[in-house]
């Protein structure tokens, strides 16, 4: 039987009626048109579907929507700030790290989690925090460059 | 299931590819307009007329190759056409390309192409791909065709557009047309400071055009637009999540199909019931012989039907991976076979044989579809690298006339080779035509891994000779089951012989980046380090001492120099390998170091250097891109990447099971883009992943003296 869940996304509340064991995943994409985070494996293996709970990157196709209950979501389409790009999406961009994209919304929410975490990431801190999320067009070391960039930015913006 | 080894077409076949929803305002909706409101390409000739429309007539032998020898064409009056390019009385630019976009990039560099010769901004320019009733028909994106054909077609019509518009200028204000520039989407007579832009010029204008063959087109030394680090088309919609994939696409009504999977391949069903599942609300049970689905109005809700049907299914025995090579080779087992050295007059000769897994493509956007009968039209969209020929699969399989079928490739998250065929846009039109509803259908990752097709699994020999001081004498190569791309070694040989056998192959096979020349090269570049070894002679050495081809020379020495291959130092527990190759005229060399621990047997690549060459570079920052991106994907393949299956059925169908390479699996890498600006531009989503297996192999020698036959190298690590 669907039960009624008030989700914060992206700032707002949205009542949506669905089964607790539902997946986040099919909830942000089928219920409320929110199709940045995508499928790829239904395991949590791939990091397509990442959001953020509260700060935390987490797989939401394993997530069921019952367990969300008033945790802050974020997903890649609550990133932009007034028209202007999150430091880690334009670092994305600047640094190409991206072939098909598919993985990018996921890649672009699990770094902008660990830069949560380590505001000055090692390339180790980078990797083991990234190595959930695959992108199988292979620009590895393009993402790690932009979360490099990404954290200068911030820094950056940080001290003024 | 198909058991057939590769086609020839299929040996063609590779990777590439993009396209545009249906208008450019469409780009950012979710909701894509209504399929009658878009003109036919026959209207379309009529109704973009206002303004100048030019049609790109194909070269003969582009003209065959973009229409497939023997099958079946579409509409006469296209045939001959590559590409056209509208100008409209606004300024517009809008070029019609029937190839797609996978990430390649080809939205990008075609846009560069037209607006080189254009002397527009390349933002200007609006590239509509891969859609069935907007542009002309293509063979499809794959086998790194796209810059080598496409490209010039683009260029030649961006040319013919500026001379024609020079003309338009010239006789509105009755000057010589050599008095006039062409630049910034402007005409312009410097003597009078006059200008006019490409819209006044075409405004009012009705001009149908077919470029000459012989147009002029920019010297590369002249280029401004094409040579240049260009950013990602659309790459904002990429990093906010607006881009619609086909896995994204929603229809006014949309329902939501599953398929019913066979236990196996090969089985067909014995039984079906369907009770539990008739009693949910909304579902729709569609059954025709052993093709069974489920519609509902949302995906949890056909899941759950589909696990609700009970099914049972007539399986039939078949082989596992476990006697693979035997299977394809009789005989065959990994390894040295013969080695004659010193006594042996002829000189050393080194027999072995190599073997090659099956692996997948794994596109992270799983094949998808979303299917709409609207007035016995049917509109597909749908991740495919051959629009075209899933157009005539789907007219084929519901007996329409092509004209009756539209299929749309939105810009899709993938391929490399494994998007070519019609499957799941058949299944979805299938479901729709029942449902009397438009229905999506994606494959679960599992579907992805079980019912597409591999890069095929193969078995290769080797016999050669060197004499002492490392000159080759002969060479016999057969490859068996895994394809003759790249079959032919690029040394110079007095005796050389390279043979490929089809074989009966046990699982689907396919198209794959590259094709059979990671294969090839594999056993061919392994061969030639152990050649190198029993003659005594650097690897390095040994290769340029037995290669005469001049570009292939240069990438090696470019990458050994970069990675200072004569400097290197043997360390405990590292090694140094390299290899290179060539294939669809373009060039790579890879330079790699490798450690194995000696107590875990763990593996990792700790660097990479590879020299990249494919004649004049179209878009430096997206050829970086690609190159890092094949030697990725050849890193997987090389180390871990391999299918496994048994009695019909895929044992490791999921990302948890079947390893993929991720962030700790990538070293730094470094790529020298050797820039050929005498040269043709040549594709290169493909040629950089053939040397990076062997590259890794050798390595692997090095560090442990080990040699290795087998791809995957190390799937468990490398105890030493």
């Amino acid at each position: 039987m669907p039960d009624r869940h008030n989700l914060h996304i992206n700032g707002s509340v949205h009542a949506v009626e669905a089964g607790a064991e539902r997946s986040l995943l099919s909830v942000l994409r089928d219920d409320l048109d929110l199709t940045g985070a995508h499928y790829g494996c239904g395991e949590g293996q791939c990091g397509a579907c990442t959001v953020l709970m509260d700060g935390q990157p987490t797989r939401s196709c394993i997530t069921p929507v019952g367990a969300v209950g008033a945790k802050a979501v974020v997903t890649i389409e609550g990133l932009e700030h007034e028209g202007k790009l999150h430091p880690v999406q334009q670092a994305f961009l600047d640094a190409d790290a991206l072939q098909c994209g598919y993985c990018t919304s996921g890649m672009i929410l699990s770094a902008v989690g660990l830069l949560k975490k380590h505001p000055t990431p090692t390339e180790a801190e980078i990797v083991s925090g990234m190595n959930g999320n695959v992108c199988r067009c292979g620009t590895y070391r393009r993402i790690v460059n932009a979360i490099h960039a990404a954290s200068r930015s911030q820094q950056k913006e940080a001290r003024r | 299931m198909s058991r057939r080894p590769l086609t020839e077409e299929q040996e063609t076949q590779a990777e590439e590819g993009r396209s545009v929803p249906l208008s450019p305002t469409a780009v950012n909706s979710r909701l894509v307009p209504e399929t009658t409101a878009l003109p036919s390409r026959r209207d379309l000739l009529k109704t973009v007329g206002a303004g100048l429309l030019l049609l790109v007539a194909l070269p003969e032998a582009e003209a065959q190759e973009s229409g497939g020898g023997g099958r079946r064409r579409p509409d006469s009056a296209s045939q001959s056409i590559g590409a056209w390019i509208h100008i409209a009385a606004d300024g517009a630019v809008t070029v019609y390309s029937g190839k797609v976009e996978v990430g390649q990039n080809a939205r990008t560099s075609l846009a560069q192409a037209v607006a080189e010769e254009l002397r527009v901004p390349v933002g200007a320019v609006q590239m509509v791909l891969g859609d069935t009733d907007l542009t002309p028909y293509d063979m499809g994106t794959f086998g790194s065709r796209t810059t080598p054909t496409m490209i010039p077609q683009l260029r030649k019509a961006g040319a013919a557009a500026r001379e024609i518009l020079i003309d338009l200028a010239a006789a509105q204000w009755q000057v010589e047309r050599s008095a006039l520039t062409a630049g910034g989407g402007k005409i312009s007579h410097a003597a009078t400071k006059r200008t006019l832009t490409y819209g006044e010029l075409v405004k009012g204008q009705k001009l149908t055009q077919t470029i000459p063959a012989d147009v002029a087109l920019t010297p590369t030394a002249q280029w401004r637009v094409m040579g240049v680090s260009t950013p990602k088309a659309d790459g904002r919609d990429f990093v906010t999540g607006k881009h619609t994939y086909t896995t994204d696409v929603k229809r006014p009504g949309m329902l939501t199909g599953k398929i019913l999977r066979p236990a196996a391949f090969h089985a067909t069903l014995k039984s079906l019931d369907a009770q539990a599942v008739k009693a949910l609300p909304g579902v729709t049970v569609v059954q025709d012989g052993d093709f069974v689905g489920v519609i509902a109005p949302t995906a949890h809700e056909a899941t759950r039907a589909l696990a609700a049907l009970k099914a049972e299914w007539n399986t039939v025995s078949q082989p596992s991976d476990q006697t693979l090579y035997e299977q394809l080779r009789p005989g065959s087992k990994a390894g040295k076979t013969a080695e004659r050295t010193e006594a042996d007059p002829a000189g050393h000769t080194i027999e072995a044989t190599y073997t090659v897994a099956y692996i997948a493509h794994t596109p992270l956007e799983p094949r998808a579809a979303v299917a709409e009968w609207k007035d016995e039209k049917l509109t597909v969209w749908t991740g495919t690298q051959r629009p075209f020929g899933v157009r005539g699969d789907l007219a084929a399989a519901f007996k329409l006339p092509e004209s009756s079928v539209r299929v749309i490739v939105p810009d899709t998250g993938s391929g490399y080779g494994g998007k070519h065929t019609a499957e799941v846009a058949i299944e979805a039109a299938r479901l729709a035509r029942a449902a009397g509803k438009p229905v999506k259908l994606v494959w679960t990752r599992e579907e992805e891994f079980t019912w597409a097709y591999f890069r095929p699994a193969g078995v290769l020999t080797v016999k050669a000779t060197a004499q002492t001081d490392g000159t080759l004498t002969h060479w016999e190569f057969d490859n068996y089951n895994s394809g003759p791309s790249g079959i032919r070694a690029p040394y110079a040989v007095p005796q050389q012989r390279a043979d490929f056998h089809r074989t009966q192959a046990p699982l689907r096979e396919g198209s794959y980046r590259g094709l059979a020349a990671t294969a090839n090269h594999f056993a061919r570049e392994s061969h030639i380090d152990d050649m190198a070894r029993a003659v005594k002679i650097d690897p390095l050495a040994f290769r340029l001492k037995n290669l005469q081809e001049l570009r292939l020379r240069a990438v090696l020495e470019t990458a050994a120099a970069r990675f200072g291959w004569d400097k290197r130092r043997p360390l405990p527990g590292h090694g140094y390998g390299l290899a290179c190759g060539t294939e669809k005229n373009s060039y790579v060399a890879c330079c790699v170091e490798v450690t194995v621990d000696r107590v875990s047997g763990k593996v990792q690549v700790t660097r990479i250097v590879a020299a990249f060459e494919c004649g004049a570079i179209v878009n430096p920052l997206h050829l970086q891109n690609q190159v890092e991106g094949s030697l990725v994907m050849g890193l997987g393949g090389a180390l871990f990447e391999a299918i496994r299956f048994d009695q019909g059925k895929i044992l490791n169908p999921h990302l948890s099971a079947y390893r993929v390479p991720r962030f700790a699996d990538v070293p730094p890498i470094e790529i020298i883009l050797v820039d050929r600006k005498d040269l043709p531009s040549e594709g290169a989503g493909e040629t950089p992943i053939v040397a990076i297996a062997p590259a890794i192999r050798n390595a692997l020698l090095d560090a442990t003296g080990q040699f290795l036959y087998t791809l995957p190298l190390a799937p468990n690590g490398l105890k030493t």
